[in-house]
């Protein structure tokens, strides 16, 4: 079976303008969707309290939110979570000095709601409680700005270092504007951003920095073995022997994703959402944003062939 | 020729029994067990401890499974629950006959079923997580600025005790903020005092200054010994935890340092969380302190003293006026019970220390008839729970009464016995998983990464025929070898952690993808077998190392950064990324070496059809 039969090569780079035209837009949207609604942060950035309880049967989710207005909370969310008979209860942080006693509180206040309207007995059962203090959440976000810090500064030395500087800084911006349009979905779709997000997220830069790695390793090959080939020609056939390893090497870890997806539960929902949008645009991303960058940055074949006097000059 | 020499091979098929033999306990399961640990120094877990379980156990009539002795508890597992049940009600009355002064603690665990020689190797299961068993999880913020105030505190009273013994006469101490000020008539004994302090208390620093007519010695802490406190005060806090948590008989109570000033304690296969919460949360002091009978109580508190409600027998809250100067603190104490009175009303009687008792013994000659009040201070709220008039002269070991009910007695009891805390705590998160949910994820994560491997297994076998069964071969390899890593390292598995397994196989399937695209492309320019085979792994080599990196920079960036289940992901995915560069290119070689290595003439090789452009 071979599913890629490419008798020449794919002139990928007669399109780059559309392409880095394309991603242009994507990537704009995507800023413009984080700076008008924002992320949806789960409570582990945010602080407060996360419940999640299971119902005999189906409860009315508006009596619950009523109950626990009712009870003091303010703005309460509760929907569900899997199935319709297992409920999800955000408290968001109060004031309050007992933070820690709210958990009881609002068990409490369930097994009224529930009291009310199917007798006793219908109290739901509690699967998981999570409260995060204030001063928590705060370090987490920042804790997260300086690990993806440190894979945007970490990736582009050993780049520099194994390649050229070109390469570091092309294949960082592809990955960035992944990056920023997975967030961009999250926004537009207000899905709850939690910190396995957040480390899918920063798999999904290393995994798709590792996209571009190959596609550079075959145009630092095919500059040093063939020579008069232009430098668009010389990424278009890099990009066309690799794009079949490209396209199986995702198209395998995508089925992983898919399954997790499907068997992973609400737990790893968004977590392999995450990785889904990464994937898909890691593809696009590495091959036709990051080699079109190289081009425009100015490689050529001097850089790799001639004496390293002068490849010395080109790093700095 | 494609052959590994036989250290290569060896390598691998060493690394690939050990690798079986350190997975080989996770499919063991677990068996429900009862674990005996001693809560008190004076108790050892020794030999002798292991044949009273047995004993006690035979008496009972119950047969374990097996009973075994670590490093600090004594284990017996059971066939089932009933009888783990019952096995450890036997134990606990037999040990603990006395249940207010227990000195064991008997708890309910499940302990891994593989054979005792596997074990004997340190082959255990893979350590879950807390979202993968069920149980608590609190992380506590200790309040080093309300421990520092403490301490001055006692610094103040430990001047006046200073100044009295050397005959000093001073105009106050009062600690202001976070310093002690010490006010004095006259340069020549704030000299003298001052040169009696330095030589006391080392840790102080001193400076000289004026406060209208006086003349005033501030007294702070110096910046080490700040540093010194404050690390003994978490270790401290550590202590009463793991003290208290004892009292909880939880089976692996997790209780460890974060940071500067934090504390993390998870409490696996714990569901009474309230009293669980109730325990740890609490940072109960006693305090025992003169009443100032003479005040007139209006709303301020008089001079010197503070207001204190003080709850009574009937309901009604009243206010008592004690004095700042604290007699003793819960430091002093050694050891409390709950009893009853002579009345028969829930009490607790305590002991106190040489230097307690010496100085209460003092304190109560002194002031008979007078009234003293024994002060509960919680969460910064102090309330008297006991306000009596001294009687006679007390020793070191005196009754609390004043609480009412048992209950309240026991939970005093276990908080003066595990000591107090040296510094307040506030819970600044808490994560509780039910055991249902625990489980339902181990599933979950269990199908998704099973799935997910069968899908790529298929489609790589049906796309590069034996070469694609080599592939999976080498994957499924990566996956024992992670297995056993985890399982060696005993490292936390969360459910971000499966995840991690899965996303890393997902990923690590690039690298035969890689090698077998190269191998073809080879064959495609005209290349022999043999030396496609070569060509293909000496290329590929390169890239995979370049792209296993970049992808490792990011798993290191997580590990350094990432917190809680975060922290899960990348221990896996870091160990993961490190086994697939193994595993994918040494192990598949060893495989292809083995079964196309020794051909001479080599015509075809199995790695599906190749397609030839203009063919």
């Amino acid at each position: 079976m071979e599913f890629f039969r490419i008798r020449k090569d794919i002139p990928f780079m007669r399109h780059a303008l559309v392409f880095n035209i394309v991603s242009l837009i994507t990537f704009l949207l995507a800023v413009f969707f984080l700076a008008t609604k924002g992320l949806h942060f789960s409570i582990e950035f945010t602080g407060g309290t996360l419940m999640e309880v299971g119902y005999a049967q189906a409860p009315d989710l508006q009596q619950i939110r009523k109950q626990l207005e009712g009870d003091g909370f303010a703005d309460p969310q509760v929907q569900n979570f899997g199935s319709s008979r297992d409920v999800l209860i955000r408290v968001p942080l109060t004031k309050d000095t007992e933070t820690s006693k709210i958990g009881e509180r609002v068990m409490a206040s369930l097994a009224k709601a529930s009291g009310g309207t199917q007798g006793a007995g219908a109290a739901p059962e509690l699967k998981r409680v999570e409260f995060v203090g204030p001063q928590v959440g705060k370090e987490l976000a920042e804790d997260g700005a300086l690990a993806l810090l440190l894979v945007i500064v970490g990736i582009m030395l050993y780049l520099a270092m194994r390649f050229e500087w070109r390469f570091a800084v092309s294949a960082i911006i592809a990955n960035m504007h992944d990056v920023v349009i997975i967030l961009g979905f999250f926004s537009f779709f207000q899905w709850e951003f939690s910190l396995p997000v957040l480390a899918a997220v920063l798999a999904v830069l290393g995994y798709s920095v590792n996209e571009s790695v190959v596609v550079f390793d075959r145009v630092r090959e095919t500059f040093k073995k063939k020579r008069g080939l232009t430098t668009p020609q010389v990424l278009d056939h890099a990009i066309t022997s690799t794009i079949s390893r490209t396209i199986i090497t995702h198209g395998s870890t995508q089925m992983m994703v898919t399954s997790m997806l499907i068997f992973g539960g609400a737990a790893l929902h968004y977590f392999a959402l995450a990785l889904t949008i990464g994937i898909c645009f890691g593809i696009y991303s590495s091959v036709l944003v990051a080699s079109p960058l190289v081009m425009w940055l100015g490689v050529s074949r001097e850089q790799f062939v001639k004496a390293k006097v002068e490849k010395q000059e080109a790093v700095v | 020729m494609n052959r590994y020499p036989l250290w290569k091979n060896a390598t691998v098929l060493i690394a690939l029994l050990l690798g079986l033999l350190y997975t080989l306990p996770n499919f063991f399961g677990e068996v429900p067990a009862v674990q005996v640990a001693s809560v008190k120094a004076t108790h050892k877990v020794d030999l002798k401890l292991m044949n009273q379980v047995e004993a006690i156990l035979k008496s009972a009539g119950i047969a374990p499974q097996g009973i075994h002795l670590d490093l600090n508890s004594v284990r017996a597992r059971f066939a089932d629950t009933d009888t783990q049940l019952k096995a450890k009600d036997a134990i606990e009355k037999a040990l603990n006959p006395v249940p207010a002064d227990a000195a064991y603690s008997v708890a309910l665990n499940l302990v891994s079923n593989s054979p005792n020689w596997l074990t004997g190797m340190h082959a255990l299961p893979m350590y879950l997580g807390l979202d993968l068993r069920g149980g608590v999880h609190f992380l506590l913020q200790v309040d080093m600025k309300g421990a520092l105030v403490k301490r001055l505190d006692s610094v103040a009273t430990d001047l006046r005790t200073l100044m009295r013994d050397k005959n000093l006469r001073h105009a106050g101490i009062a600690r202001n903020g976070d310093e002690v000020t010490v006010l004095f008539r006259d340069t020549d004994t704030r000299e003298k005092a001052r040169q009696a302090m330095v030589s006391s208390q080392p840790d102080l620093a001193l400076l000289e200054g004026q406060s209208g007519a006086d003349y005033s010695l501030k007294v702070t802490l110096k910046p080490q010994s700040i540093k010194t406190f404050q690390d003994d005060a978490l270790k401290q806090n550590i202590a009463t935890l793991n003290k208290r948590i004892n009292e909880l008989a939880v089976a692996e109570p997790v209780i460890q340092q974060q940071g500067a000033d934090r504390i993390v304690v998870q409490l696996p296969g714990v569901q009474d969380v309230a009293r669980a919460k109730d325990l740890i949360g609490r940072t109960a002091t006693l305090e025992v302190r003169m009443v100032e009978q003479a005040a007139v109580l209006g709303n301020e508190a008089p001079v010197g003293t503070d207001l204190v409600p003080e709850r009574r027998r009937d309901g009604s809250v009243t206010m008592v006026a004690v004095k700042k100067l604290v007699v003793l603190t819960g430091d002093r104490f050694n050891g409390a019970q709950a009893t009853f009175d002579e009345n028969q009303r829930p009490a607790v009687a305590v002991q106190l220390d040489a230097a307690g008792g010496r100085i209460m013994r003092d304190v109560t000659r002194e002031n008979l008839k007078k009234m003293m009040a024994i002060i509960l201070i919680e969460k910064g709220r102090p309330e008297a729970i006991s306000v009596a008039t001294i009687q006679g002269e007390f020793g070191n070991r005196f009754q609390i009464t004043g609480m009412f009910t048992p209950e309240e007695t026991n939970t005093l009891a276990i908080l003066i016995r595990s000591g107090a805390v040296a510094a307040p705590m506030e819970i600044i998160e808490e994560r509780v998983i039910g055991p249902s949910l625990g489980a339902d994820n181990i599933a979950k994560g269990f199908n998704s990464t099973m799935w997910g491997f069968v899908a790529i297994s298929v489609f790589m076998v049906a796309y590069y025929l034996l070469f694609g069964f080599v592939s999976v071969f080498a994957l499924s390899a990566n996956l024992l070898f992670l297995v056993a890593l985890l399982s060696l390292l005993q490292a936390t598995l969360t459910l971000p952690g499966i995840a991690a397994i899965a996303l890393t196989l997902g990923m690590a399937i690039d690298a035969n993808v890689l090698i077998n695209e190269r191998v073809r492309e080879e064959l495609r320019n005209g290349s022999s077998p043999q030396a496609a085979i070569t060509a293909g792994y000496e290329r590929a080599w390169a890239t995979i190392l370049d792209s296993n990196i970049t992808t490792l920079i990011a798993g290191i960036a997580l590990l350094i950064f990432g917190s809680g289940p975060v922290r899960g992901f990348a221990v896996v995915h870091c160990l993961g990324i490190l086994t697939s560069i193994f595993s994918s290119v040494v192990v598949s070689r060893a495989a292809i070496n083995l079964i196309y290595g020794s051909r001479r003439k080599l015509e075809s090789v199995s790695i599906g059809q190749i397609w030839k452009p203009g063919v």
